[in-house]
């Protein structure tokens, strides 16, 4: 069974009296443990593709199966309970809480997971995961503190910590000089190698999509062809 | 910095509303107690007004209450606590070269300062049951007759004359002061009223200024027949021989002017009316229908009447101070607001990581309950200072109240919850995709 199903998905922005369509029937499989990178233009839909493949909007039509589960009619708050659980979400300007410590940002999700761990726990994973990206030393460190590169390793802690099955990264090294943006592609994919967490890095830089096993490329609102499908099952 | 602007209308409007609260708390207590001096739980019993050939003669002109009455009340109504009668004259006093006619000259007995809760004498003793069964010639006197007749200096041993009639001071009372009407009460003498009445006063015409109803036909310096001596000058009616006639004379009765009676507590004060005007009637052998011969008047009425005052006073504080919460709620909500828009992106953020609508609710909300109860907290400690300072520079009455402070803090939780309620549903309602992408 396939990680992510996409089957036909339509998304229609209506603004006032005009009807802007700006996925016209878009379909594509995801297998577990797979580092894909989704290429497109500017206003190509990779946004807009991106936030409904993470559960952050709905499709217009369409079905979208999840880990087996078809979540294109959640209501907003079933969505949120989706998102903590099965989805992690690294973004372009990183999006940590100033004036608090790098502990504490990476902590900040679990405050809205229903699952009950303790305090010890909680603090317990979060340093752990900060020793996983490198900055086992830099936990009370507060964003104005950190480099470009190691604040977005901080909000890759941050997006693991309540262990998804799927992490969303969008044009991760996009604010980072090509050193560092070598150093996080590496560590997605080791990763990715590693634990196995299924990768969609969301990119027009085709040097940061080659460091993905695979290429899913939008245009126009629709994926070309060749690319919906994972190599193994061949296209259509 | 910001967060201590906004605070600062709650603390405030905090502060006002305990520091007026206080002040309207120390002003009926402070009025309560005055009352209490005056004896709150005393009831005065006067005889109704006589009708003398159809002229009223004003209250308290019949002579129906006896000394027996007063034994009777004491010994037999339950809810009275104490009682004196009192027999009063309006007369000069004379020492030395010094004379004064005092506000209150009363004849009664020694419980009469247990009535009106003045047991503590400033020099000397009061007099006793003994004096009052043989007339002896003492009285104890107020402060303002010290100041007036001895010129301050302790009076105690050396003799007065009361309408000529020599009596010797014992006693000085304890300062009272002015009572609610503005009548002084320290100018005062008392002394047994079997003296008062038998050796001092020929009858009981209390009201009427002794010396003056004789002023018409005395020889005596200074009447009216010396300055006009030509012309009968009557103050009052004379009446005709016929009703003259038929003007019982209580030669033989002995009465008294009024009673003073002190109910055992402020509850008992109804049912202590009910038995003494149950009792009265029945010794005075009043049919059932017949109205009263006596009045019993107590000082609730006085008591509402101040008591509403205040009351009207501090509901008036109340509301401006009121009014200044909720301009700080106002203040709460503005900021809250901004706040919203500024962490946009952080809303946005915490969405999508998996916040529900509610959880972004309860935090924003939170944090404006918190604000508010913290200003709060600050505005008591501010109130409670300046009602301090009120009361020991401005030397107006305050009082502490738990009610206040209890109150001040549950409503600076409603206006945070109030006020803040609205920027935060603002902020549950964002859309996460939209607050990411805001600038």
């Amino acid at each position: 069974m396939d990680l992510i199903e996409l089957r036909d998905i339509y998304k229609t922005y209506h603004l006032g009296e005009v009807d802007l369509p700006v996925l016209k029937g878009v379909s594509l499989n995801v297998r577990h443990g797979e580092l894909v990178a989704l290429m497109g233009a500017s206003g190509s839909g990779k946004s807009t593709l991106m936030n409904i493949l993470g559960c952050l909007d709905h499709p217009t039509s369409g079905e979208y199966w999840l880990d087996g589960r078809e979540i294109s009619r959640l209501t907003a708050q079933e969505q949120a309970r989706l998102r903590n659980r099965m989805v992690g979400f690294v973004f372009q300007n990183y999006n940590l809480l100033p004036r608090t410590t790098a502990l504490e940002n990476v902590l900040m999700p679990l405050t809205y997971t229903k699952e009950n761990l303790t305090e010890h726990q909680m603090r317990q994973r979060a340093t752990e995961l900060l020793q996983k990206v490198g900055l086992g030393d830099r936990t009370d460190h507060q964003p104005s503190q950190l480099s470009g590169g190691e604040q977005q390793r901080v909000a890759i802690a941050r997006s693991l910590v309540n262990r998804p099955r799927v992490l969303f990264a969008d044009e991760p090294t996009g604010n980072l000089d090509s050193r560092t943006s070598e150093e996080i592609l590496q560590m997605f994919q080791e990763l990715n190698s590693a634990e196995g967490i299924t990768l969609i890095l969301v990119t027009h830089d085709p040097n940061v999509a080659q460091h993905a096993q695979r290429m899913i490329r939008i245009k126009d609102g629709l994926i070309e062809k060749g690319t919906s499908q994972h190599e193994s099952r061949g296209t259509p | 910095m910001r967060t201590m602007l906004t605070m600062l209308g709650i603390v405030i409007g905090v502060a006002a509303v305990i520091t007026m609260m206080e002040i309207g708390n120390g002003a009926s207590i402070a009025i309560q107690r005055t009352i209490a001096s005056l004896g709150a739980n005393t009831l005065v019993i006067v005889p109704a007004s006589a009708n003398i050939g159809g002229v009223n003669q004003g209250i308290g002109s019949m002579m129906t209450l006896t000394p027996q009455d007063a034994d009777a009340i004491i010994n037999e109504c339950s809810a009275v606590g104490s009682l004196a009668p009192i027999v009063r004259a309006r007369t000069q006093v004379v020492y030395g070269n010094r004379n004064w006619v005092p506000t209150y000259i009363y004849g009664t007995t020694p419980s009469f300062l247990q009535v009106r809760e003045w047991t503590d004498m400033d020099e000397g003793e009061t007099f006793t049951e003994h004096d009052v069964r043989n007339s002896s010639k003492v009285c104890i006197v107020g402060q303002t007759i010290v100041s007036e007749l001895f010129g301050g200096q302790s009076p105690v041993g050396k003799e007065v004359r009361v309408r000529n009639v020599a009596f010797k001071v014992i006693g000085v009372l304890r300062r009272k002061g002015a009572n609610m009407m503005g009548m002084d009460q320290d100018d005062i003498l008392l002394a047994p009223w079997t003296t008062i009445k038998y050796r001092v006063v020929a009858s009981s015409l209390a009201a009427a200024n002794q010396s003056t109803t004789n002023s018409s036909s005395s020889t005596e310096v200074n009447t009216l027949s010396q300055i006009y001596p030509n012309i009968q000058q009557n103050l009052y009616p004379v009446p005709s021989s016929t009703e003259q006639a038929d003007v019982p004379q209580p030669v033989r009765f002995a009465n008294v002017d009024q009673i003073l009676a002190a109910a055992r507590s402020g509850s008992q004060i109804p049912f202590a009316i009910q038995q003494i005007s149950t009792l009265l009637r029945q010794r005075h052998h009043i049919r059932g229908t017949d109205p009263d011969d006596f009045n019993i008047r107590d000082m609730t009425e006085i008591t509402k009447a101040m008591s509403s005052t205040t009351a009207l006073i501090t509901k008036v504080l109340l509301c401006v101070a009121t009014i200044s919460l909720v301009v700080g709620g106002i203040g709460i909500m503005n900021i809250m607001l901004v706040s919203v828009t500024e962490r946009t992106r952080e809303i946005g953020l915490r969405m999508a990581v998996g916040a529900e609508p509610g959880d972004i609710l309860r935090q924003f909300l939170t944090e404006a309950v918190v604000l508010c109860l913290f200003g709060g907290t600050m505005g008591i400690l501010l109130g409670r200072g300046s009602s301090y300072i009120v009361s020991s520079v401005l030397h107006w009455p305050t009082a502490a109240s738990v009610g206040a402070i209890v109150a001040a803090v549950v409503v600076s939780a409603s206006v945070g919850i109030i006020f803040g309620f609205y920027p935060a549903w603002k902020a549950s309602r964002l859309d996460p995709i939209e607050a990411l992408r805001y600038e």
